[in-house]
């Protein structure tokens, strides 16, 4: 599903991925650790085709980032979900409106027969009341706006999920839900790359904790996650 | 293409509508410089209605500056093609998108200029077709040439500054064109408007199929 082999990424004359090495498969959920400014959310925005891929290989849904240009053709980029820093949500839009577009942008079939009902279900598994289903995204708290984004995620039900400090502004309940959503995802075939600053909550959903410094892996923890069973460190 | 094109123009004048940007805000703001060159020409019809065309043309370009910025603006912040480039749009969908919805607020506003222009100048329209056909493609002309720099420039940290220094310089053209077909259409020139409407036709044409071929890889999604 994903696969890094000597893959950097220089933006502006500035190497964000110095030769990154990982291979992700179905159904596997892997977190990344680093310090600030080691290549998490370049890897992540790598991956999502947002990124160029400067030199090495990157593969990401059986595509050849480097044979395409370094970017996703739009059929596999609706196969991924991302959630940023900040949740991609349109201010002036209501949550449901964001959520549908979203969705109806993925371009999901059968989503218009069922599009109540589906955004209902999405907003009703992050948590999100329903009294602000229909407030303007930009009147919600930083973590409602997480919820929401995450809301978009659980519609779209992508293939790949790429979560950047996903744990950021929700709260207890809400990494709760988080840690669900996520292990439901990866049951289902779904792979999940997690950037985090979090280890209590991260490191309990992963299969693998692979550390980044100054844009290498440097690091590679097998079998965290309880589902996983054991715990084996390699240093890379 | 098309699916994606109705699904951005929707959701854009949809925030629009929210927002009250152009109601609010542009729209006074046209009308405003109505008044002022108004005040500055003086009462009288002889001074007024010359300058018609140029003060319709002029507003409209600089309307069209704000709305284009203001079309990026509403994209969620973390590099404007973002989500839409995660969503797997289209990428003439969020062109052809975002000129619609751009096209369709520069034209309500030109409505109200032009409403502008008879009562405060007391223009006459002495050929409506004419004056018609020409709002129409140089509008179609400043909007898809917007949209076109527009995404060139969203992406810097600079855009605010950039875009109107690409768009003023390649738009100046619209300008030009669609004043003097005014001109004819006011019958304040006594010329063909002919060439004129060709200049703004073929610069429409020019710029929708530059926005078709150049707009994925200015975005960075081809």
């Amino acid at each position: 599903m994903v696969y890094l082999r000597r893959a950097t990424s220089i933006v502006d004359r500035y190497p964000a991925l110095a030769g990154v090495d990982l291979e992700v498969d179905r159904g596997e959920v892997v977190v990344i650790q680093g310090a600030n400014g080691a290549g998490k959310t370049s890897l992540l925005r790598l991956v999502a085709g947002l990124l160029p891929l400067s030199s090495g290989e990157c593969r990401v849904l059986g595509e050849d980032l480097g044979a395409s240009g370094g970017t996703l053709r739009p059929a596999s980029r609706k196969r991924i979900g991302f959630l940023g820093h900040s949740a991609l949500l349109y201010e002036d839009l209501n949550v449901v409106e964001n959520l549908r577009f979203q969705v109806r942008a993925a371009g999901l079939r059968g989503w218009e027969s069922g599009m109540c009902h589906a955004s209902e279900e999405a907003l009703d598994r992050v948590g999100l009341p329903s009294r602000m289903w229909h407030v303007p995204a930009g009147r919600l708290s930083a973590g409602q706006r997480r919820r929401a984004a995450l809301a978009a995620l659980v519609a779209r039900k992508p293939e790949l999920w790429l979560l950047d400090e996903p744990h950021a502004g929700l709260d207890s309940r809400g990494r709760a839900l988080l840690g669900d959503i996520v292990q439901d995802a990866a049951g289902l075939g779904a792979v999940v790359l997690m950037a985090s600053h979090e280890p209590e909550e991260a490191f309990l959903l992963a299969d693998r904790v692979v550390t980044l410094s100054g844009g290498r892996v440097t690091a590679v923890r097998e079998s965290v996650s309880e589902r996983s069973g054991g715990d084996s460190t390699h240093v890379a | 293409m098309w699916r994606d094109a109705a699904l951005i123009a929707a959701k854009d004048l949809r925030i629009e509508l929210r927002s009250r940007v152009l109601l609010n805000q542009l729209a006074p703001m046209a009308m405003l410089m109505l008044v002022l060159f108004a005040f500055a020409l003086g009462p009288g019809r002889g001074a007024l209605v010359p300058a018609a065309p140029g003060l319709f043309w002029t507003g409209t370009l600089f309307s069209a500056l704000l709305a284009v910025q203001r079309s990026w603006a509403v994209e969620p912040v973390e590099g404007a093609h973002d989500p839409l480039h995660l969503a797997g749009m289209d990428s003439s969908g969020i062109f052809f998108g975002k000129l619609a919805a751009v096209l369709a607020e520069l034209l309500t506003l030109e409505v109200l200029l032009g409403i502008g222009v008879v009562v405060l100048f007391g223009a006459r329209v002495a050929s409506p077709a004419e004056l018609l056909l020409s709002t129409l493609a140089g509008t179609v002309g400043l909007a898809a040439v917007g949209v076109l720099y527009g995404a060139l420039a969203s992406g810097m940290h600079t855009k605010e500054t950039l875009f109107p220094l690409l768009f003023l310089p390649v738009a100046s053209p619209v300008l030009v064109a669609g004043t003097r077909a005014w001109q004819v259409a006011l019958g304040t020139a006594h010329m063909g408007a002919g060439p004129w409407m060709t200049l703004l036709v073929v610069f429409a044409a020019l710029y929708l199929s530059a926005g078709v071929l150049l707009y994925g890889p200015l975005e960075g999604t081809e």
